[in-house]
């Protein structure tokens, strides 16, 4: 058989029994553990006992058991750890940036906030090319989003003062 | 043993073995998989008990209103055996990982098995799709709608920053994983596979064995998947693959000529030999029967030998795993009752099969 260690082929004659203990125990190409530790950035993350400790407020989990597992605890990790994880998650996918699909069902305000950066993001590239024309018309489109989102957060603010007068 | 249901589909050999579609002599299958997670879950490692129910419950209830999934069965692993989990991975309906997980977790595939869900793996939700042939953008455009349907009934955890929300950093942003199956014997014969594999790791795509991370590459068949899931979008991470695998396969083309042709005879002894082997032994283990196989179906795409057709072979690759074989014999077998029964039926399927 043949296995691939560290994107290397390597030829191994095993017998049946080996080959079978070795199929099934066989450990991940890479733990993710080892991965980060041997990060540069994520040196300072996890020499800073407040950030390698920071406890989700959601899940209780914190960085130093992502490095050991692998795995965050929870959807919110990714907001409440967000300081911490941006400079991991840069490195592991050399972007902190989504950008593709996203699901039709989310809220107005997340809607808003994807437009704005995908139209912030073309902006730039229009300024880079000179072109001021289109460039205005990217920048008048964020205007009015950045002021609808003003109108509704003076309705949400109004509306929540009328709970409490209620 | 196990749910009836596994008894009839080993007649066939699934929709990624049928041995069709485009460049099917070198590219057995194409798969995308997209990992999903839900709002106000934790992620399935540290989830237990009844929210793992409640879970499954909320994923088969969007499943039953899925067109796509009309047709489809859907099981929780208590229904299970130890031999139908190993049976669903060697079909390649579940990983490895999944059929571990001893905790309440579910799948859901369609009866012509190119559409699979693993419910609470690593993630909340994984859903697969698999063709035979090399055909991303048909696969994509099918898991795009069935993810979009999905998700009409189902509360995806997504952030505009960091995108769909995933378990590990590792599959975040667009949680998808891209990848094929390719034959590519005549590139290890001629010991070109290594600069194929450093080649990808520059690339930053990996290569893989037949059932995922950390198996080998038995047989000559390698898995090469992107690793990279934020900052490209899905047609762009799906693109730079596609023009990989197509470099890959006109290098093996390039390689199984340069045989055919300075070494004509060389060959032909190698493969006959190796149909030697397996149309007359008695005891022969899962993984020289997967070597020998390699090599007969090297022979086949080279026209070398007649009486079979590709997805005969294919077949016989499934059903000479372990566990098809123990689901063959309506009973568990030991690893040297497996190996004689291999035999037999290595020899059964190839009596006709000869050199040209």
């Amino acid at each position: 058989m043949t296995e691939i260690v560290n994107g290397k082929a390597i030829e191994l004659h095993l017998c049946e029994a080996c080959a079978q203990e070795k199929g099934t125990e066989l450990n991940p190409q890479f733990s993710f553990g080892d991965l980060l530790a041997g990060l540069a950035d994520f040196t300072p993350i996890m020499m800073n006992e407040t950030t390698r400790l920071e406890k989700c407020t959601t899940c209780g989990q914190s960085v130093a058991e992502l490095s050991k597992s692998g795995r965050l605890g929870c959807p919110d990790c990714y907001k409440n750890l967000q300081k911490s994880l941006v400079p991991i998650i840069k490195r592991v996918q050399r972007s902190a940036q989504h950008v593709g699909k996203r699901p039709q069902k989310i809220s107005a305000k997340l809607k808003r906030q994807v437009t704005v950066r995908e139209l912030e993001e073309k902006l730039k590239k229009f300024i880079e090319q000179e072109d001021y024309e289109k460039a205005a018309q990217v920048r008048d489109e964020i205007r009015k989003l950045a002021a609808e989102k003003l109108s509704s957060g003076v309705k949400e603010a109004k509306e929540l003062k009328d709970k409490e007068k209620k | 043993m196990g749910i009836g249901l596994l008894d009839n589909l080993i007649n066939a050999p699934g929709e990624w073995l049928r041995g069709e579609g485009p460049e099917s002599d070198i590219v057995i299958s194409s798969r995308i998989r997209l990992a999903r997670n839900f709002t106000g879950f934790f992620f399935s490692n540290i989830l237990e008990g009844a929210p793992r129910l409640e879970l499954i419950n909320m994923v088969r209830q969007s499943a039953e209103k899925t067109p796509l999934l009309k047709t489809s069965e859907f099981f929780q692993n208590d229904k299970l055996t130890a031999i139908d989990n190993e049976f669903l991975v060697e079909r390649h309906l579940i990983s490895r990982e999944h059929a571990r997980e001893k905790r309440e977790r579910a799948i859901c595939f369609t009866t012509n098995e190119m559409i699979s869900l693993m419910i609470l793996e690593e993630d909340h939700l994984r859903i697969q799709i698999i063709q035979s042939g090399f055909k991303f953008k048909e696969v994509w455009e099918m898991i795009d709608k069935l993810d979009s349907e999905l998700e009409k009934n189902l509360p995806y955890a997504f952030h505009p920053e960091f995108g769909y929300l995933t378990a590990c950093p590792t599959n975040v942003g667009t949680g998808i994983r891209v990848s094929s199956m390719l034959h590519l014997p005549a590139l290890v014969m001629t010991k070109q596979l290594n600069k194929v594999l450093q080649a990808l790791q520059k690339m930053n795509l990996a290569a893989r064995g037949m059932y995922g991370e950390g198996t080998q590459a038995t047989g000559n068949f390698f898995q090469i998947s992107n690793q990279i899931t934020l900052g490209q979008d899905e047609p762009d991470i799906i693109d730079g693959l596609d023009k990989v695998i197509k470099q890959i396969i006109g290098h093996e083309r390039d390689a199984r000529h340069a045989l055919f042709q300075s070494r004509k005879m060389r060959l032909q002894d190698q493969i006959g030999r190796a149909l030697g082997v397996l149309k007359n032994s008695y005891i022969i283990s899962s993984t020289e029967t997967m070597t020998l196989l390699s090599m007969a179906r090297l022979g086949l795409d080279l026209m070398l030998i007649r009486g079979m057709n590709t997805k005969m072979l294919n077949e016989l690759f499934l059903l000479s795993q372990p566990s098809h074989l123990q689901r063959l014999a309506k009973k568990s077998l030991s690893a040297k009752d497996r190996d004689i029964r291999r035999a037999q039926l290595v020899r059964e399927r190839l009596k006709s099969v000869e050199l040209v």
